[in-house]
């Protein structure tokens, strides 16, 4: 059995702007994120790290190449279908953590299933074990206001990844953050993706990419460098390099 | 220097034997930096030579001796807590030198040794973060045990800020070199803005 990669940007560019106007944000990224895997991404403003972020969440869409999520082709789909991705599939951490102030903790991760179709009895049921596994079960009833900003984010993460949702999409989720708290919700994530889940974590902070296994450098839209090639099929299935 | 303000610090919490305060100094700084059994008794014979410490009686059976601190020893021990560690003396840095020397010297691939070792110091530093992952956050600084492991972390961190220090700093080259590219008037300046044009056509047709 073929693990397929959560993730996968094939030669995806994007351009603003027509001819002499025209801005290459990205210009022929191949990237993969696979199951249990956390992808850090670092480059300067401007060098394409949101529009990378943007592209595999299907927020905007690759003037060339492919993006694919759990198999399915991002660039094919129709909007509802696109909304659907978003709903079931994957989810947005922030800066900023953006969660709705009016819902408590639960709420907000059940949010995604209950405009999925699912019963808000079950949604809950399924909202309290994604808090359990970021660590703040016991703060489900709490409103965001009355949440530490390190416990909005686990919240974040919770429903970033609630029920089937398997890729988490990060954008500089420490940025508001102290050093210690910034780092607990790195090893929350680091958690997270060692239990099954994908990760692509945009961050300016090396401190905080280190976390991932591997940290790819993006200048002017192309991807300058990489700590480290994923490992290959075979090496996943076989570890010990026997039979 | 440290081993020998380490070895009169750790005898200021009880007499001990020379391989004792070498194993002892390695498990509470996390064995960052081993210490050989020579260097321990060549240090101890210096301070006591200077009068800091002493023999806490006659060797033992195994011929062993253990070493308490003078007076004199306990004053300089008590000197190192309240005064700062002093930071007059840079230390040699082989990066900074190099980079000093590459942008001085013609022909040198700046921009690549700037990538090539942001990406080496960065590996450096998953690394420096799987020893962190794998040393317990939660039994540091319980017990007597848990107080060499907090020890353990507090040195890991020190030596994750300084790569991460390392990489903003090679960050800052970068976008420093860029901008003198851009300028690019005359003399050396112009070498840098050229080699950073190579670069950057290099890039492109790859």
């Amino acid at each position: 059995m073929t693990a397929s990669p959560i993730l996968l940007l094939d030669n995806v560019s994007r351009v603003h702007g027509r001819d002499e106007t025209a801005v290459r944000a990205l210009d022929g990224v191949t990237l993969t994120v696979d199951v249990g895997e956390l992808v850090a991404v670092m480059g300067p403003s401007g060098s394409g790290k949101s529009t990378l972020l943007n592209l595999a969440g299907g927020l905007d869409q690759p003037t060339s190449g492919k993006v694919i999520v759990e198999g399915a082709d991002v660039g094919a789909m129709s909007l509802r279908d696109l909304a659907a991705l978003r709903r079931r599939t994957l989810g947005f951490v922030f800066q900023d953590f953006n969660l709705i102030p009016s819902l408590t903790a639960v709420e907000n991760v059940a949010l995604p299933l209950e405009l999925d179709g699912e019963r808000v009895r079950k949604a809950r049921r399924i909202a309290l074990d994604s808090l359990e596994t970021v660590g703040i079960a016991e703060l489900a009833d709490r409103y965001p206001e009355h949440m530490s900003g390190g416990q909005q984010q686990r919240v974040a993460i919770a429903r970033a990844l609630v029920g089937k949702r398997r890729l988490v999409l990060a954008d500089e989720p420490t940025g508001a953050l102290d050093s210690q708290t910034g780092e607990d919700v790195l090893r929350v994530l680091r958690a997270r993706c060692d239990a099954g889940a994908g990760g692509l974590l945009v961050t300016h902070e090396a401190r905080h990419a280190a976390w991932a296994d591997r940290v790819v450098f993006l200048r002017d839209g192309v991807i300058v460098d990489s700590t480290g090639t994923p490992p290959s099929a075979e090496s996943l299935l076989d570890p010990a390099g026997a039979v | 220097m440290s081993i020998r303000r380490g070895l009169l610090a750790l005898l200021a919490q009880e007499p001990m034997y020379g391989a004792q305060l070498r194993s002892e100094f390695e498990s509470r700084t996390g064995g960052t930096w081993p210490l050989n059994v020579g260097q321990v008794y060549t240090t101890l014979a210096r301070l006591e030579r200077d009068g800091l410490v002493e023999g806490a009686g006659g060797a033992d059976e195994e011929g062993r001796i253990e070493y308490r601190l003078t007076d004199q020893g306990r004053t300089e021990v008590a000197r190192w807590w309240s005064a700062p560690v002093d930071r007059g003396n840079t230390p040699r840095d082989e990066l900074v030198i190099k980079l000093a020397l590459a942008v001085t010297v013609p022909g040198v691939d700046i921009p690549r040794l700037v990538q090539t070792q942001r990406t080496a110091t960065l590996r450096h530093l998953q690394d420096l973060t799987k020893l962190k992952r794998s040393t317990s956050d939660e039994a540091a600084g319980r017990g007597p045990d848990g107080r060499n492991e907090l020890a353990w972390l507090l040195v890991l961190d020190n030596l994750v800020y300084a790569a991460e220090a390392e990489i903003r700093w090679l960050d800052h080259v970068e976008a420093r070199l860029a901008r003198e590219a851009t300028r690019a008037p005359e003399g050396r300046t112009r070498d840098t803005a050229r080699l950073y044009d190579d670069r950057s056509s290099e890039g492109a047709s790859r």
